[in-house]
């Protein structure tokens, strides 16, 4: 039999009363490879991150979906509750993090009837943590969970592409977030103030959507405390940074 | 009492004309007839305590443990059915290492309470199963809230928070002089 194309094959034959058949390789179904968005696949390309200050939290996100290099969405929303208090940022595939996202608000909510008042972000985190580790080879999600409680205040959970779950003063992701680094590093100072947070947050990312082509639009910025969540809205032309 | 079961009793899928589940009522008996087991919420904590009686003067001490943990923040007491004991303080450090391993937190007392209530109740809904002849006392600590709780759950798995309880043996006596003390004010140590 012939074989069709695919990235690399190898042919084994043996001589004898068994046929000759071909053997098909491809080191991508092989683990060797990472998950890829598949061809038409909506990319989350962005920008998120989110900081905790003294009593809650800052999430912010650009707004920028594409296919490829058509901009499906200019104006989309990354920013995702999953309970009360509780928000997460959203990056890679646009399909894989809703339908995790999803899964999660539902299990958050039947949790917090049988406790009886509202989650502790770590639970959040922690069933975050569960899909992305479990499924690592068949996702491509990365999400930062961030939000208010009373144990801990405001606190901020990384959980990157592999599905490790590392709480943080604050956390960065996405592909424009590797322009932003050495920004962050030298901007970020522990208790700031509310406003402080939401400015360093979108001071940051009108960096990192100058520069990433996957990042753009608007700053979208949800902030979480004791009281409520607060969404603010910065239109392109508004934003702190642009070339 | 000893009531006249006459045939109502032959199992826990069976109502009496009265409207009760005897085998839920000779489970009590079985208690009731057990080591003295207390739980008190003071101040800074909950202690529980459990009339250990021993049959057998060659038994070693340390042996036979009435009192679990079930986990770092939590513990169970019981008395009744020793054997049955065993079996609930196993489901218990079940469900509470994998509320930790799933949601990433202490289970509080109240779920935890909840969930064993449940246990309790699903084995007096069967014909072919009997109800567990425990009476068990729950504490633990809760995170939230910054304290430890009492609860504890009867037969039928039915429960409540206290702020003392006492089950088995001489159980009057001891609630009389649980009534009797200032809980709010004392310390554990005391």
């Amino acid at each position: 039999s012939e074989n069709s194309s695919s990235s690399s094959s190898s042919r084994v034959g043996t001589v004898g009363a068994e046929t000759a058949r071909a053997t098909m390789v491809d080191t991508e179904s092989l683990g060797g490879g990472a998950p890829r968005l598949k061809a038409g696949e909506v990319d989350l390309g962005t920008s998120i991150m989110a900081v905790a200050f003294n009593g809650g939290v800052v999430l912010g996100a650009d707004s920028r979906t594409s296919t490829g290099t058509y901009i499906a969405n200019r104006v989309s929303d990354k920013l995702t509750g999953v309970h009360d208090r509780v928000y997460c940022c959203r990056s890679g595939s646009a399909a894989d993090t809703q339908a995790i996202s999803d899964i999660v608000r539902t299990q958050l909510s039947n949790h917090a009837t049988e406790l009886g008042r509202l989650p502790a972000v770590k639970t959040a985190a922690s069933l975050f943590q569960r899909y992305c580790y479990e499924y690592k080879d068949r996702l491509m999600a990365g999400i930062i969970c961030a939000g208010y409680d009373e144990i801990e205040g405001g606190s901020v959970y990384s959980i990157p592409l592999g599905g490790a779950c590392i709480k943080q003063p604050f956390a960065i992701g996405g592909s424009g977030s590797t322009y932003i680094y050495g920004l962050c590093d030298s901007m970020w100072r522990p208790d700031m103030t509310r406003e402080e947070t939401r400015n360093f947050v979108k001071t940051a990312l009108s960096h990192a959507m100058a520069r990433d082509g996957s990042s753009g639009g608007v700053i979208r910025t949800v902030v979480i405390d004791k009281n409520g969540v607060d969404r603010d809205f910065t239109p392109g032309d508004k934003v702190p940074f642009s070339f | 009492m000893s009531s006249v079961g006459s045939g109502y009793d032959l199992g826990c899928n069976i109502y009496s004309p009265d409207g009760r589940v005897f085998q839920i009522d000779y489970a009590g008996k079985a208690v009731e007839n057990s080591g003295a087991m207390i739980g008190l919420k003071c101040k800074d904590g909950v202690v529980v305590g459990v009339e250990k009686l021993v049959m057998n003067r060659l038994l070693m001490e340390g042996s036979g443990r009435r009192v679990h943990p079930v986990g770092r923040h939590a513990g169970i007491a019981f008395t009744g059915y020793v054997a049955d004991g065993r079996a609930v303080v196993s489901a218990a450090k079940s469900e509470v290492e994998n509320y930790d391993d799933y949601y990433g937190v202490d289970m509080p007392p109240h779920v935890l309470t909840e969930r064993l209530g449940h246990y309790f109740h699903a084995y007096t809904t069967y014909g072919g199963y009997r109800p567990f002849g425990l009476a068990t006392v729950v504490a633990a600590y809760d995170n939230e809230k910054g304290e430890a709780f009492l609860h504890q759950i009867d037969p039928a798995g039915t429960h409540y928070r206290y702020h003392g309880c006492a089950t088995g043996k001489a159980r009057q006596a001891a609630k009389t002089e649980i009534e009797k003390l200032d809980l709010s004010s004392l310390t554990v140590e005391e």
